[in-house]
Formats: C-alpha cells, structure tokens, sequence
C-alpha cells in the first residue's frame, strides 16, 4: 500500500518508538498534521512558541536517554526553533528537528516563509538533511536518528518541501543502516586503557571529575563502581551532577567558576586526574595556563576532537564511557584493587584525603541560614527537604541555576536537567513539561528567576493544556541576579539594565493560566508553602519567593584566575 | 608552576589536508563553514568528484601551529559528510597547483614571456595580437617563481586552481 510522504513520516517515527512530538503547525507542514489527526500512536504537545517545543524536547530527552522529536513549520518556525536546537548541540542532547519547507519549485525563491533551515541550523546541528524525494524520506529518517542517538549525541534537522509530504510511495523502513562516513568508537583502545590503569593504581593524589558524558553515555553505575572500589576524591561538572550521589562522601560535589573549595583544590593539586566525559570547559578549568599544574591526565571521551582540545592530555581513550569503565573496573578487579586497603598507595592517599578534608572544613557554601529575608540557598536546601532529594529539578540560567546545582544534592542521573553549554535563558519552564511527560508519576519542579521565566512563560498555557503538574520554584530578587553580581564586582555597581521597573503579578499570572500561584515573602513561609504545593499533585504551582536582593553566588573564581584562586564568602 | 609536557614553541605551518568526502549538496559548505566558524584559516581548497561519483575529494591548505591543525583534523573528521582525511604533510607526498595567466605581450616581450614559460615547462594555450595566455602545473613554490619571474610584464588575469595533493607510493586515502 502506498502512503503519502506525511504518513510516512509517522511510520518513521512509530519505528523509532517515538510516543511524544512538540511541535507548532503551520503552512508548510500542513499535510504532515493532518497525518497527525489521523493517527494515534504518536501524540503531539502542542507548544505556544517554537523554542518551547525545542526545549521541551530536550527536557524529554534529557529525562529519558531517548531522542526527543520536534516539528515546525518553515520560515519563523524554523528560526525560532534555533535557540532550542544550539541548546541542545552544546550539550550533546539527541533531538530530531523536522522543519517544514516551501514546496520544491520555489526553494531559492524567497517564497512566503522561506529559510535555508539547512544553512541556518548548520554549525548547531551534529547534522542536517534536505529530502529531495520522497523516496528518501525512510532511509533518512533512519539516519537522521542513528546519527543523533550514537557517538557524541546530538541534534539532527530534517527540512523537508511540502510538496513531498503529500507524494505518494511504498513505505519500508530499513531495519539497519550503514554510513561508511560515521562509524563511531565504541570501546576503548586496549594499550591507552592498561595505561591508564598503571597511572590510576599509582596515584598518590587522585582526583576523578566526571561530566556530562557519564550520563549520556549511561555510564553511571560504571562511574559509582571505579570510584567506590578505589576511594578516590570525585568531583562533577555542571553537566554531570547526580551521575555520582552528592550524598556520598567520595563526592566533593561541582567544580569550576561556582564549583566548591574541595573540588578545585582537590583539581589544583591532585598528581593524576581522570577526566571521564567531560571536555575541560572554560568554566571549568579557569585559567589554562594555571589547570592541574601537577597532574597526569586521563581522558575517556567517545568524541576524539573534545580530547587534548584545551587542555593537553597524557592518556587519551576514545570509546563510550560505560564499555572504557568496564574495562578499566575489570583490570582494577584483576589487579586486586577491590578496596583502598589493598592499594599500594595507601598512606599517600590518606594523607590526599586529610587535606580535602581540611578544605571540606572550610565549609564555602555556607549561608546566613538565619536570615529573615529569604535566601535563595535556603529555597533550594528546603526544596531538596520537601522532595526527599529525589525529584526531577529543571533550571533556568543564572544564579538560581547555580544555586540549584550547589544546594539540591543530585543522587541520580538525568535529575538535573539544565542548559550548561549554551545558557539558554526560558530552557526551565518548556524542559519540565518534557520531563513531565515522559515521567507523569514523577515529581518535576522547574527552579527559575523572574527573568529567565519570563521568556518562555507562554508555556504555562500548554501545561493547563495537558494537565502537567509541575512546580515553579521561582527565585524573584527582581534583579537579573548573574549580571547584577558581575556588576557588582567587575563594575563598580553600575547596574545597567539588570533591575526590573515593571514585574508582572506573578500570582495573578498563574492563576489567568488557570494554575495556582503562592506569593513567599519570608524564610518561616518557605518550608509550609512549599509542602502546601507539592500536596497537590495534580495542579502546576507556580511559587513566587521574593528572596535577597543583593545575594550572590559563592565561592567565585573570577575569569583569569586559577582554580586555587576562589573567592570566598 | 609550568607544565611537564615540552613545550615545543608553537610555529605555525603550512599543511595540506586531503580529504574524501560524501559528494552531496552542502557538503562543501559544511567543511567551509567549519573553518570560518572556529576561526581556522584556509589558504587554498580545491574539489571535484572522483572516478566514483558518490564521492568528492578535496584538498586543503590551511596553517597553523600542530595543536591547531590536530583540531582541524579532528573537527573535519567529524563532519558526518567526510569519509576519510589525511595530513598529506605527515609523511612523503606529491602536490601540484595549474595556475592561468594573462600577460601582455608585445614587440621583444613576446620572445621574452615565452622564454619565461619554456623555462617554467608550461604552454601558451591562447594568443591574441597583445596577450598570451600561459598555462604551468608545479608545486605552489615554482608557480611563486613564474609569479616572480613574471612580475615585470603586465599581468592582466592570474587564476590558481589551489593545490592538490597526493600520498606518495602505496599511500592513499581510498
């Protein structure tokens, strides 16, 4: 039986085991929605804006390890979907895009809606397509999806005419596909791996730190096996909080820019590293003339070009991280490392772990946990409190995402869910709502501040749409609160644009979106109203906490400086 | 305190890249846009397809310190559109650059220009009654010397092809 090209598309994606599509319909991909209509095994989320589908796409597969799907039409649909698209490129999150095009004829034409989607999306996509047949559309759709889910993950666009959606043509879906140009690496190299091992039993003053790629990468019960039998110090980037438990004392919890005093000490003066999915980001490494002056450093990285990029390595290992820590925990195995008593580096490691401990003491996120007015640490403390610390926590960008990151406590993978690489502000609200349906019995709390919420707030509507639950934590200093305290230090307090003259009613807002809203002035409210929220399990809560105005984010290391030269509270 | 690792002072080179990649449309744009959007430099890129027509082959000259080019390497071979890329500058190899030139010839510069173009082994492949115009292969080095040698005559067109390049004995790319 033949299908028209839009049927087909949802063969595909019935292929793929796709259950959820966010998306916005409009001219071009019109014959694909009536498609849609006629089907219900793949369920579409209609979104109020493009970048919310994107985001909320990604929410899902962040959540999931599953590919997220989006469809817009083309021209504006198109544009406004690129925030969402190099939001998740950054952050190596797999997403298949289908953008509508004009029909055939009129590509180059300057049609009504016309972009070169395919040139636009270009340098954010790990790849793109333009299908020219409708013959094409299968093969590609198996592509496009063994591209964006294998390897380094990542978004992949397919801009397709609207001409071709309503072609007809016998529909096969290929079980396997082979691209003699992408073959990604898997396994690590034997030689690299028994290297790698010789310098990790040697280690007088390990330090492991670990990233995203521990979690996309599934590597997580790997990672908490290599690190508990050998008790070595751990410390996790933004990207890769909850893939080891913050609750467990190996765990120095985040480095970098906001990361603690432990965890960067620990990096200044550790003698071997093994960096485990993570990719030496600036906001990582701080100064690089001034990185782990001391250290040997170790690599696991599926993506060959994220090794040695900015920062030389001595072992480099190519291959996805749980295969490469299989390895390597068999060889510690073989090698009787089952347990810190056995190591031959027993008193030098306990001398390492005297010093972190001295540096622990420091306690740097310390807070005045007595104040009045509402501290934001104190939100996010007793967020964890009311949420058994198992929740599913979504973040806007700025200090709530730090604060977030350094007081929630991640003890699972896929928990913490946050634009780390690009910093998309309006990422938290639609990102929830792609974790909440993935995990409807789960709890999803989206952490936020007045500004970043603003700027996708008109997805509070499809919540009421499709009933998602969530829980709005947002964090109203009034301030954009990042770039009041780099103006604060680095500019003399001149706080140009950062302060908002006009907030809306952030109460009255919810509630004209048919949701509850809970205003929190003071630190006595924080604990009840955030009890009374999560009581109802079936409503979205969005709670206003008008917290510090002035607080910032601590420990600090300012751009240029080294990893041992923090700012303190 | 300074890094272990020897710090070999970090000179920029020339180096040619030759690369196979998927002859699709936008494959092209993606190697170039590549280079611009990570800030590397290209001084030549020349491509065609081979004797299989699925596949393109390109060569490119780009510098850079070796840190650098390792990147480019890196970053090139992840573009799901490259089949396979070698640093021809790593080992022994072959290059060759046609350049066209249009110079005026009159009266004794006649003699003189084809003298020139004997010397360098290349061929006048147009005339008029003022112009000749030349055609030389050769490495990017003689094709500088015919520019040096030519520099006196009034050029009025110069085209290079860009250099192409190939591993030299059993070493190939396919």
């Amino acid at each position: 039986m033949e299908l028209t090209g839009a049927e087909v598309i949802i063969e595909c994606l019935k292929a793929e085991g796709i259950d959820y599509v966010f998306g916005y319909p409009g001219g071009a991909v019109l014959h694909i929605y009536d498609a849609f209509y006629k089907q219900e095994d793949v369920q579409h989320i209609l979104v109020r804006h493009e970048q919310g589908a994107t985001h909320a796409a990604d929410g899902y597969a962040r959540a999931t390890g599953k590919p997220g799907v989006v469809l817009v039409t083309s021209g504006p649909g198109a544009t406004n979907a690129v925030t969402g698209i190099a939001t998740a490129y950054m952050d190596s999150i797999p997403m298949i895009v289908i953008t509508g095009q004009v029909p055939k004829h009129l590509i180059g034409n300057d049609a009504f809606q016309e972009v070169d989607s395919v040139g636009i999306t270009r340098p954010i996509v790990k790849h793109n397509f333009l299908i020219n047949d409708v013959n094409d559309i299968a093969d590609t759709f198996k592509k496009a999806f063994f591209v964006a889910t294998t390897g380094r993950p990542g978004p992949v666009v397919i801009d397709i005419p609207k001409d071709i959606t309503a072609e007809k043509v016998a529909f096969e879906y290929p079980a396997e596909i082979e691209m003699r140009s992408y073959n990604p690496t898997i396994k690590g190299h034997n030689g690299q791996i028994r290297r790698a091992v010789d310098l990790i039993k040697k280690a007088e003053r390990p330090m492991i730190y670990t990233g995203g790629g521990v979690i996309l990468g599934n590597g997580s019960e790997q990672l908490r096996t290599f690190t508990r039998s050998l008790g070595y110090p751990i410390t996790q980037t933004l990207m890769g909080l909850g893939a080891f438990p913050a609750s467990d004392p190996l765990s120095l919890g985040m480095l970098g820019m906001h990361g603690t005093y432990e965890a960067n000490m620990g990096m200044h003066h550790c003698d071997v590293l093994i960096a485990i999915g993570a990719r030496f980001d600036d906001r990582v490494t701080g100064a690089l003339d001034k990185f782990c002056p001391d250290a040997k450093i170790i690599h696991i990285d599926v993506d060959p070009a994220s090794i040695s990029k900015n920062v030389k390595v001595d072992v480099p290992i190519v291959g996805e991280v749980a295969p490469v820590l299989d390895a390597i925990n068999a060889q510690l195995a073989r090698a009787g490392v089952g347990a810190v008593a056995e190591q031959t580096n027993k008193a030098a490691l306990e001398k390492w772990w005297t010093l972190i401990q001295e540096w622990r003491a420091q306690d740097c996120l310390k807070y005045d946990r007595e104040s009045e007015i509402i501290k934001p640490q104190f939100v996010v403390e007793e967020l964890h409190k009311v949420t058994n610390g198992d929740a599913f926590i979504t973040s806007d960008v700025g200090q709530h995402q730090m604060f977030a990151a350094q007081y929630y406590g991640f003890d699972k993978p896929r928990r913490w869910i946050n634009s780390g690489g690009l910093g998309t502000m309006g990422f938290g609200l639609p990102a929830a709502m792609g974790v909440q349906l993935a995990h409807p019995d789960e709890t999803v709390a989206c952490i936020t501040g007045e500004s970043s919420i603003q700027m996708c707030i008109q997805e509070l509507s499809t919540c009421k749409q499709y009933g998602l639950p969530l829980k709005i934590i947002n964090l109203n200093n009034g301030y954009m609160g990042m770039v009041r305290q780099w103006q604060e230090f680095f500019y003399e307090k001149r706080y140009a644009m950062s302060y908002f003259d006009a907030l809306p009613d952030f109460v009255a807002l919810a509630e004209s979106y048919g949701h509850v809203g809970i205003k929190v002035e003071k630190t006595a409210d924080v604990r009840p109203a955030l009890e009374e929220a999560f009581k109802q399990k079936d409503r979205l809560v969005f709670l206003d906490f008008i917290t510090d105005r002035e607080e910032n984010v601590y420990p600090m290391i300012p751009t240029g400086a080294g990893l041992n030269e923090m700012i303190l509270v | 305190m300074v890094y272990e690792e020897d710090n070999t002072e970090a000179v920029e080179m020339k180096h040619i890249i030759s690369i196979l990649l998927e002859n699709e449309a936008g494959a092209l744009s993606r190697v170039a846009g590549l280079f611009s959007a990570r800030a590397y430099n290209i001084e030549s890129l020349t491509v065609a397809p081979t004797d299989d027509p699925s596949l393109s082959r390109m060569t490119l000259v780009t510098t850079g310190t070796d840190d650098i080019v390792e990147q480019v390497c890196k970053q090139l071979n992840k573009l799901i559109d490259v089949v396979k890329l070698v640093n021809l500058t790593d080992d022994v190899h072959v290059e060759r650059e046609l350049i066209l030139i249009k110079v005026k010839a009159v009266n004794e510069q006649r003699d003189e220009v084809k003298r020139i173009v004997d010397i360098f082994h290349g061929h006048v492949i147009d005339m008029t009654e003022s112009t000749y115009t030349i055609e030389v292969t050769g490495d990017s080095e003689k094709i500088d010397a015919l520019l040096k040698a030519l520099e006196r005559f009034v050029m009025l067109e110069v085209v290079r092809s860009g250099q192409l390049g190939m591993g030299r004995g059993d070493r190939g790319i396919v």
